[in-house]
């Protein structure tokens, strides 16, 4: 269902469900690629500014349906394609990104919607050159998350489905199926699996010997200064820049 | 998954049966007169005593600002633009339309998606993805087809509220003016209509007589969608 990759660059993504470590891992690969000379640039989940207004809203007024809410984070991912991830990987640019269609087709059919649908709704996107699927068992994803962060939100727990009256019980039930619908993937779509459960620095490890044997010998875009690659899109958002922290 | 209902597989996790109501779509190009039209209808079928319920394009208060706010950039990419689209779609069949055709509302509905992939098609948007979109649609029970011609069209917008840069096809550089945009613009879209028109079984209605004419001809396929309530549903004068 995704498009071959025909373009000068290479695309690379990272899935999971949230605790997996997989935002950990793009990052450091993110500063190993730049420091080999490749030019690279970074693009993350939900980070459209064109979209954000809107999904804002509609989080906190509660009025998304599986349907809407699906539709609207093609839409940011759409807006990022067009503008951004697209004309750099016709560049020859190394496309990072944290989360890609994959997060929509796990999560979008854990929320009902229907499979084929939403894998046709993605369908102008490319399938990347390395999918890395970082797997945790649920309880040590719930743990890293409850253990980490202040409140869950109402979306990301699942709260519109309810599963439970309890946002941590229906949290846990909500990336219980995401989970399960990310399986399912690693034959359809042939996503490389990583066990997140072992120390960041043996991940890290293993995603650069990947990612080495998949460049080979590959060259794209020089990058002789070692720079960040900044999109002069008037709408793109901070977070949507080359510029990783 | 199909459903009877749907194009495609429309709403899994949700009750969509049981729809009592009626929805009638009226399609057609801007400057087409569908807006008087849909006025008119509402009034003739609220006399006859259906409870009508009306919707259209880009209404969803989920969607609205930031179209607006899309729009007045330019900065938005046709598939980008193509899902806004989708969204303000969703919003109004899931929350409004549905609601209302469960409730027995004659649902009148200015456009529906038919306009919008006719427009994403001009624009290099993949036809099979475009309508497998619109898989979570609704099959209406009547599609209107306002058809009049171009210089028709020109002459009630010049007079009416103006030519604008979207409506001109502006976005498409087809040409540098918006008036000789619009004439080359709306041909390629009445094109396009013009298959899709085949393809969802339109019924086609001549918009180049009077509103009132116009307004005749469109209560013969209603009156025969509605026939049996017509007389039955029609209140005590």
């Amino acid at each position: 269902m995704l498009k071959a990759n025909t373009t000068k660059g290479k695309l690379i993504v990272v899935e999971g469900i949230d605790g997996s470590g997989k935002s950990t891992q793009i990052d450091l690969l993110y500063k190993w690629l730049q420091s080999q000379g490749y030019s690279v640039y970074f693009s993350e989940w939900n980070s459209s500014a064109l979209v954000k207004s809107t999904t804002k809203a509609a989080k906190k007024q509660k009025t998304f349906t599986p349907t809407t809410f699906s539709i609207l984070h093609c839409t940011d991912f759409a807006d990022r394609w067009e503008n951004s991830i697209y004309p750099l990987l016709k560049a020859g640019v190394i496309v990072l990104a944290d989360r890609y269609a994959f997060t929509a087709f796990a999560r979008d059919v854990a929320r009902g919607v229907d499979p084929e649908w939403v894998r046709n709704m993605y369908s102008f996107a490319i399938m990347p050159d390395a999918a890395l699927y970082f797997r945790v068992p649920l309880d040590i994803a719930v743990e890293r998350i409850t253990g980490a962060r202040a409140a869950l939100k109402y979306y990301e727990a699942g709260m519109d489905l309810d599963l439970s009256e309890n946002i941590n019980e229906s949290f846990k039930l909500f990336q219980g199926r995401i989970l399960n619908e990310y399986d399912k993937m690693v034959d359809e779509f042939g996503l490389t699996m990583i066990d997140g459960t072992l120390p960041v620095k043996d991940q890290q490890r293993k995603v650069r010997t990947l990612i080495k044997q998949m460049l080979g010998k590959w060259e794209g875009l020089p990058n002789p200064n070692r720079t960040n690659i900044v999109m002069q899109n008037p709408q793109a958002d901070n977070k949507d820049k080359g510029g990783k922290k | 998954m199909k459903s009877a209902n749907f194009y495609g597989a429309g709403f899994p996790y949700r009750e969509t049966q049981k729809l009592s109501g009626k929805i009638i779509v009226l399609e057609g190009s801007d400057g087409v007169g569908r807006s008087t039209q849909i006025k008119l209808l509402r009034r003739w079928l609220e006399d006859e005593g259906y409870a009508v319920s009306d919707t259209g394009l880009t209404r969803s208060t989920l969607t609205a600002a930031g179209l607006d706010e899309a729009k007045s950039g330019h900065t938005l990419g046709p598939i980008t633009m193509s899902l806004f689209y989708l969204a303000d779609f969703a919003d109004r069949l899931e929350n409004q339309i549905i609601p209302a055709l469960q409730a027995g509302f004659v649902v009148l509905s200015d456009r529906y998606f038919y306009s919008v992939i006719a427009r994403d098609i001009i624009r290099g948007i993949d036809k099979t993805w475009a309508r497998n979109l619109y898989g979570i649609a609704l099959k209406p029970d009547l599609v209107l087809y306002l058809k009049a011609s171009v210089s028709n069209l020109v002459t009630r917008l010049i007079h009416g509220r103006g030519l604008n840069y979207w409506e001109s096809g502006m976005d498409l550089h087809l040409a540098d003016n918006m008036y000789d945009s619009f004439v080359t613009y709306q041909s390629l879209l009445s094109k396009e209509f013009d298959e899709l028109a085949r393809e969802y079984n339109f019924v086609p209605v001549d918009a180049d007589l009077s509103p009132q004419e116009i307004f005749e001809s469109l209560k013969g396929p209603i009156v025969s969608l509605l026939h049996n309530r017509l007389t039955k549903a029609k209140k005590p004068k």
